[in-house]
């Protein structure tokens, strides 16, 4: 494969492959809570953050990590202490987030528009060595906080508050959430940009409860999904010379609606096998099943 | 980080130690909170003694949910104070001696989940930060079955019934293996197979010792259980003894009768019970 002879197709299927884990990883925490656009609006912080980076000519990666990481928690806090008007807060933040980004981006010498629409978009092809080493740094930490910490962060994400009357520290686990967003934010933003990154968060989630009943299922099928779409879509760009970002979204939804499309025969399938279970176990133990155990639309 | 006092109680939670029995579990004195600017509880003293089974009536609006959530810290006191096995509420951090039931909401987040995921995530009350062990499984195992959703295990918790839905909440609650159990309005909205259930799962909890805290619209098919009945009107306490009749209850002031009832099916179900 002539693909994987240049060293930068080498460093993009291989951010490809880690932003395809990452990304639903951390996804499905957010999908659960009902934020599944809290990636979206880190995305438009971290762009103030890379801004930040062109003005003072260090690394934009790092500076973006730190900016996304400190709003995350700003938000959070907004959640916690907000109470009617936090979405307001949200939108404030977002938008001079985004205003941010690009005013400090227009002050640098480096910063220039094909500049900043690769931050926005994506530029996968352009991603450096050193880049490669942070990518490679923080995922590792995403991936040790989501899959390390899956049951405590699903009990706190499924229902928050018995989490705390369980005695888990839900608040620490709350911020690690939005901090691990923030970071695979910075991670992806190479890969689909900034404004595309949450797609990867979300869609490969959404895709893969069309199929899975249980919430490992769920974290493993979205998983696979998210690599399947990074490579294909890393693949097609380099051959069709199309943005990766948008090509990789673009695979995403395809397969969303073809699970979907799925998903229908599937369901009258699972119906018609508890219905045949259902009337095996009436005749084991008599009295515990009656009409309530057939679920009603499920 | 936890100081000596936390640490050695986080020790007598790996032995369990039950209080003796008619020690207070429960002690709140003189407790107001409000919801918003309005009073919601107005000087409630509420005791609960190890081993009781204590019903909390009211009709809507009494604070009975309220008094329940400043119990377990989910609503902060105004005034007044509270103290959980002895221990003062600011000091107190061996929450798995509790069990905790909500009041059934949305049963579904955003994501599938299974019936022995749910369950699982109370047995966090012991394990909290650390990895699940065969015994924790073993611990989820029971409290399914005592549930009588074991055979359930692996299906979507989506895929479920209200009544259904409310085992699996207890089941979570059990799975800590808690000597209190705290619920809020546990019958509200359950059919009658698994009302029977949970009575039963609540009475093999109650022989073995454990203390239930109970928020209910009307005793029901729970009655023989009960110890004492504390009744709220408007925040406060205007009843702390034995649980009134049926009927009396049903005559209470303020006492709001809109539950559905099942009439016809229910009568032999709750003589059953009784005898």
């Amino acid at each position: 494969m002539e693909i994987l002879d240049y060293a930068f197709m080498q460093r993009a299927l291989l951010a490809a492959l880690i932003v395809g884990v990452t990304a639903p990883a951390i996804g499905i925490y957010l999908v659960q809570r009902r934020q599944a656009l809290m990636g979206d609006g880190i995305g438009h912080v971290a762009l103030t953050g890379v801004g930040l980076g062109f003005l003072l000519n260090t690394s934009p990666v790092w500076v973006a990590t730190a900016v996304a990481v400190i709003g995350s928690v700003v938000m959070e806090l907004i959640r916690w202490y907000g109470k009617t008007r936090g979405d307001l807060a949200l939108a404030m933040l977002f938008y001079g987030g985004m205003a941010g980004g690009v005013m400090l981006m227009n002050l640098s010498d480096a910063g220039s528009n094909a500049n900043l629409s690769s931050y926005l978009f994506g530029s996968i092809t352009t991603v450096s060595p050193e880049d490669m080493t942070a990518i490679c740094v923080l995922a590792a930490l995403v991936l040790a906080i989501t899959v390390g910490l899956r049951r405590q962060l699903f009990a706190v994400c499924q229902d928050e508050e018995f989490a705390r009357v369980t005695g888990l520290p839900v608040r620490l686990l709350n911020l690690l959430v939005a901090v691990t967003a923030a970071v695979t934010v910075t991670v992806a933003m190479r890969v689909v940009g900034l404004l595309l990154v949450s797609a990867l968060m979300v869609i490969p989630v959404a895709a893969a409860q069309q199929i899975s009943r249980s919430f490992a299922m769920t974290f493993a099928v979205a998983l696979a999904i998210g690599v399947t779409v990074t490579l294909t879509g890393t693949a097609t760009s380099y051959y069709a010379d199309v943005p990766s970002g948008a090509t990789i979204v673009l695979f995403a939804i395809g397969l969303f609606v073809a699970f979907t499309a799925l998903a229908a025969p599937l369901a009258k399938k699972r119906a018609r096998a508890a219905a045949a279970t259902g009337a095996g176990c009436t005749l084991e133990v008599p009295g515990s099943r009656t009409a309530d155990d057939v679920s009603v639309g499920g | 980080m936890p100081s000596t006092t936390e640490a050695s109680m986080e020790i007598s939670m790996d032995e369990p130690t039950p209080p003796r029995p008619g020690e207070p579990v429960i002690s709140l004195r003189a407790a107001t909170a409000s919801l918003g600017a309005r009073p919601v509880l107005r000087g409630v003293d509420l005791t609960v003694r190890s081993g009781e089974v204590v019903a909390l009536l009211g009709a809507n609006g009494s604070g009975k949910s309220t008094a329940v959530r400043s119990v377990i810290g989910q609503v902060t006191l105004t005034g007044g104070e509270l103290s959980l096995f002895g221990t003062e509420f600011r000091r107190f951090r061996a929450w798995a001696r509790i069990g905790y039931v909500p009041q059934r909401t949305t049963a579904s987040s955003g994501v599938p989940a299974t019936v022995r995921e749910v369950v699982t995530a109370g047995r966090l009350a012991r394990t909290k930060l650390g990895i699940l062990r065969r015994a924790d499984r073993d611990a989820v195992h029971r409290a399914l079955e005592l549930v009588g959703m074991a055979d359930r295990a692996k299906d979507s918790v989506n895929a479920l019934s209200g009544g259904q839905h409310q085992r699996v909440l207890i089941a979570r609650a059990l799975a800590g293996e808690p000597e209190l159990l705290i619920m809020d309005e546990p019958m509200a909205g359950v059919d009658l197979v698994s009302q029977e259930v949970l009575a039963g799962a609540l009475r093999e909890q109650v022989a073995r010792g454990t203390t239930v805290l109970l928020v209910l619209h009307e005793l029901g098919p729970l009655e023989p259980l009960i110890d004492r009945a504390v009744v709220l009107r408007d925040g406060c306490v205007v009843h702390d003894g034995p649980p009134p009749e049926a009927v009396g209850q049903h005559a209470l002031p303020g006492h709001d009768h809109v539950h559905p009832h099942a009439d016809a099916a229910a009568e032999p179900l709750r003589t059953g019970l009784l005898s």
